[in-house]
């Protein structure tokens, strides 16, 4: 039986890492990866069969003696016809599909967060810099247990009266009006929301939503409304409790151990 | 006529170098033509303040690190080769000295190129900074002075100063980094108060801390003392100025041990070492791919090789060192720690993480190159596949971006459900990259061990038990490591933060150390089975060395711009803003473009002076051997 050469093994390699990430974790085990992604991982898997191709010089000889012997032998006409027909053509498909067109709008082009402002502020009043502003109910969590509850409660109103069309019964950002945005709404049950950011940074989004995005980053398509148009600060800062207790994630702080 | 038509090609090209001059003349007269009394900023001409600013410093710290970088490890070689009496050794630290010697001045230059712009383009800025700093100012030129006469000391005497002078010759070498070193601490100084003019309450004297109570009350009378203190701790940040006059209100000392100034410190000593270690391994690599004699390939083999070596112990650390940096610009404030990790530079983090990739990548590439050299390297190759791929996926965690609706298109992440990957986007979390970095850094401390082992067979009694124990330890760390990733996810950030992530970093260096204590008892005595083949190295693997020291100078020209970019809009951030028309922080293609153009102009000067150095060397070999030969002659 002949051996299957090295050529032939890096190849299979090559394909299936790429029917693993689209088909297995991008359709069987998880939604589907942007192809932006895959090809940033397959870029990688190239690397390594090349790198453990090329270490030693026998290996690397005996990974280029397929392709040389395409190239060169008359015993493999027929093949080296079809790759250099098959090559350019697979080139101009490729060139064509990234330059044509495209129909489907592009994704969203704002950077990942915001950059908040040095000062926090509520209408034009300043409430303290953004380093150092605290949810002043927040210390009723240990102080007074009841009158934080009152206060998470209200938290809850607030969210189920005015955010949860958009950021969802579960706070996962699946509201009814969010297959309507782009981008969707941000979804706080997500380990990468919540535990990144202080208490005042939620406070800034709510307060000044999509209009009140800062200059730099630009540009932004946010739908989120200008909150302090209709909610007082303590609203805001209960909401802000209310998120935190319900999805169990605790806000970013800077504490002793520093 | 060949004499005339040369003569006529110099004319041509004389015409046309005076046109081009006159021309540039022509452009840049309006721009000297502006008042030049009490001007805030002055236009550079054609590429604009900014630019000729950036492409000034850069060049300057590229060309300062590596100056810096190469004495440290030269005068640690210089000391093996005294202590073994291998005289390899002494000519290869000459060699790195020599090329320290040629850049010194092109340093000095730059520095000097880099103070005429800043003073001719920003006079305000360099006032304020000047009224603040002067006396650690005064304090650089002597510090230079220093450094300047000790490298000519130990540079020129490297010769006169053999035998019983060498102890003299090496207390040279270190006085040399203690000047060096302390030159960087003082200039790091005047860019991190830049960044970060504040300190914790508990590093200020009394009177700055009642000259900043007085300063906040004077803002808003209705505060009592009282209630300025009411929430501030020893560790608070307190700013360095009056917020509403920016007068600055503390002492040099003060200004000096910013938030930031010893991480920076640390940063760049360790990436001095680093990007020294890589651009003598390419000047190594270059020698070798140009040599013609066996003696000297093997030589720059060799030499190549201990460039990597140093460039890999800079490296292995530096992740550290840069997490503790940003780390702290978190503490300073949280508004900068969000617009670098999440905001307007989280992108270049990725662009980072991918040149990280490639770094680890490519010194592992060259040392399983390097395992081919040695009889009996070869059995470690098995292991070599898995070691390829554990790296690769790591490299990939690494660089997967947290957000990725900047590439994706609409219906892309509408199948996602949103710009986070409910699964791949995982690994944009700090927790999955720092366990990522951890196990690269422990593979490609394996890699070094093997090369270590190769062609060497252990004569100890227990190194049956050595072994399983080196594994144990390696896998006890790699599952703790894991572990403590996974757990990352779930617990507070400060908890993560301050406490996980520095429990990795203790766990990855406590291997690397216990197993290295380890591995030197049982190859104490090893029986050697093989020689190295110094000079019998793939030219594939020198490439790779030029490639690494590439991709280490476009790496620190892009955390450059995201280390002084960060501060967005002002000059001292939140004290001086900058109102010059160049304010905008530029978009990251732009940065990466300006990065490339100051790469190319680094590498052409250090070409340059690497040619000289040949140059040199080739018209003495001719003295000599000319010498030689007029010595035959008359001899017959």
């Amino acid at each position: 039986m002949k051996r299957i050469s090295l050529f032939t093994i890096c190849f299979i390699i090559f394909i299936g890492s790429w029917v693993f990430l689209q088909f297995v974790i991008g359709g069987v085990i998880s939604k589907p990866i942007p192809n932006s992604v895959i090809g940033m991982y397959m870029a990688l898997v190239l690397v390594a069969i090349l790198v453990h191709v090329s270490v030693e010089d026998s290996r690397f000889l005996e990974f280029l003696r397929p392709i040389h012997e395409t190239l060169v032998d008359d015993k493999y006409r027929v093949r080296r016809l079809v790759l250099v027909i098959a090559i350019p053509v697979l080139l101009t498909g490729f060139t064509y599909t990234n330059l044509a067109q495209k129909t489907p709008p592009p994704g969203d082009p704002r950077d990942a967060h915001p950059t908040p402002p040095l000062e926090l502020k509520y209408k034009d009043e300043v409430i303290e810099t953004m380093q150092k502003a605290q949810n002043p109910y927040r210390h009723y969590e240990k102080d007074d247990p009841e009158a934080f509850k009152s206060h998470v409660e209200n938290g809850r109103r607030v969210y189920y009266d005015n955010c949860f069309y958009c950021h969802g019964d579960h706070l996962d950002g699946q509201g009814h009006f969010a297959h309507g945005l782009q981008p969707l709404p941000a979804n706080f049950q997500d380990p990468g929301i919540i535990p990144n950011f202080q208490e005042s940074f939620f406070f800034w989004r709510i307060s000044k939503g999509g209009p009140g995005l800062p200059a730099s980053g630009t540009p932004w398509n946010s739908a989120m409304p200008v909150w302090e148009d209709h909610l007082t600060q303590e609203e805001i800062w209960d909401v802000i409790l209310f998120l935190s207790d319900y999805t169990g994630y605790k806000y970013r702080t800077f504490g002793e151990g520093h | 006529m060949r004499k005339n038509s040369l003569l006529t090609k110099k004319r041509v090209y004389l015409i046309l170098g005076i046109m081009l001059l006159g021309y540039i003349l022509l452009s840049v007269a309006p721009a000297f033509a502006q008042d030049a009394t009490d001007a805030e900023y002055r236009p550079f001409p054609l590429i604009g303040s900014r630019n000729a600013a950036w492409i000034a410093a850069q060049l300057h710290l590229l060309f300062g690190s590596f100056i810096l970088g190469v004495p440290m490890f030269a005068v640690i070689i210089e000391f093996i080769g005294w202590k073994t009496k291998e005289e390899r050794y002494d000519r290869m630290a000459k060699e790195f000295i020599k090329l320290c010697m040629g850049a010194f001045s092109t340093t000095a230059l730059l520095g000097g190129v880099l103070v005429f712009v800043l003073l001719w383009c920003y006079p305000k800025v360099m006032s304020k900074l000047s009224g603040i700093f002067g006396p650690t100012m005064i304090f650089y030129v002597i510090l230079f002075f220093g450094e300047t006469f000790t490298l000519y000391l130990y540079s020129y005497g490297w010769d006169k100063m053999q035998g019983r002078f060498k102890g003299w010759h090496l207390f040279l070498g270190v006085l040399l980094n203690v000047w060096g070193t302390a030159i960087m601490f003082v200039s790091n100084t005047w860019l991190t108060y830049q960044t970060s003019p504040g300190t914790q309450l508990r590093k200020l004297t009394e009177k700055t801390k009642e000259a900043w109570i007085e300063s906040s009350i004077a803002q808003n009378p209705e505060l009592t003392r009282s209630e300025v203190m009411a929430d501030v701790t020893d560790h608070t940040v307190i700013p360095l100025h009056n917020e509403t006059t920016g007068e600055f209100l503390g002492t040099v000392w003060e200004a000096v041990n910013n938030f930031t100034w010893m991480p920076v410190n640390i940063h760049r000593l360790i990436g001095n070492i680093a990007f020294g270690g890589s651009i003598v391994a390419a000047y190594a690599a270059f020698r070798f791919l140009v040599a013609k004699s066996k003696e000297d390939k093997a030589h720059y083999d060799w030499m190549g090789y201990n460039g990597n070596f140093i460039a890999l112990c800079g490296l292995i650390p530096l992740p550290f060192a840069g997490y503790w940096l940003g780390r702290e610009i978190y503490m300073f404030n949280n508004t900068m720690g969000i617009n670098m990790m999440g905001a307007l530079f989280s992108w270049l983090f990725i662009l980072q993480a991918v040149m990280i990739g490639v770094l680890f990548i490519g010194a592992n590439y060259y040392l399983w190159s390097g395992m081919g050299r040695i009889d009996g390297g070869k059995v470690y190759a098995r292991y070599r596949p898995y070691m390829i791929a554990v790296i690769v996926i790591c490299v990939g965690i690494w660089m997967t971006p947290r957000t990725l609706s900047k590439i994706s298109t609409a219906s892309e992440l509408s199948a996602m459900g949103g710009g986070n990957h409910p699964h791949i986007g995982l690994f944009g979390l700090m927790t999955a990259k720092n366990t990522a970095v951890n196990i690269i850094i422990l593979t490609t401390f394996l890699s070094f061990l093997f090369y270590r082992r190769s062609g060497k067979a252990p004569t100890v009694s227990w190194k049956g038990i050595g072994n399983i124990i080196i594994s144990v330890i390696f896998f006890l760390g790699v599952v703790s490591i894991v572990v403590i990733g996974i757990v990352g996810f779930t617990v507070d950030t400060d908890i993560r933060v301050n406490i996980l992530t520095p429990w990795q970093v203790v766990i990855a260096l406590t291997v690397m150390f216990a197993v290295t204590v380890l591995d030197i008892f049982m190859y104490r005595k090893a029986s050697t089975s093989g020689t190295i083949r110094w000079g019998q190295i793939s030219e594939r693997s020198q490439y790779v060395l030029i490639l690494l020291a590439i991709t280490f100078t476009s790496l620190m020209g892009l955390m450059g711009y995201a280390r002084s970019g960060l501060r967005e809009g002002w000059h001292i951030f939140g004290v001086m803003k900058d109102t010059s028309a160049d304010a905008f922080t530029p978009s990251l293609s732009s940065a990466v473009n300006t990065v490339s153009v100051i790469m190319v102009i680094f590498f052409a000067l250090v070409g340059f002076i690497f040619w000289l150095g040949l140059w040199g060397e080739k018209k003495k070999e001719n003295a000599v051997q000319l010498e030689a030969e007029v010595a035959t002659e008359s001899d017959d």
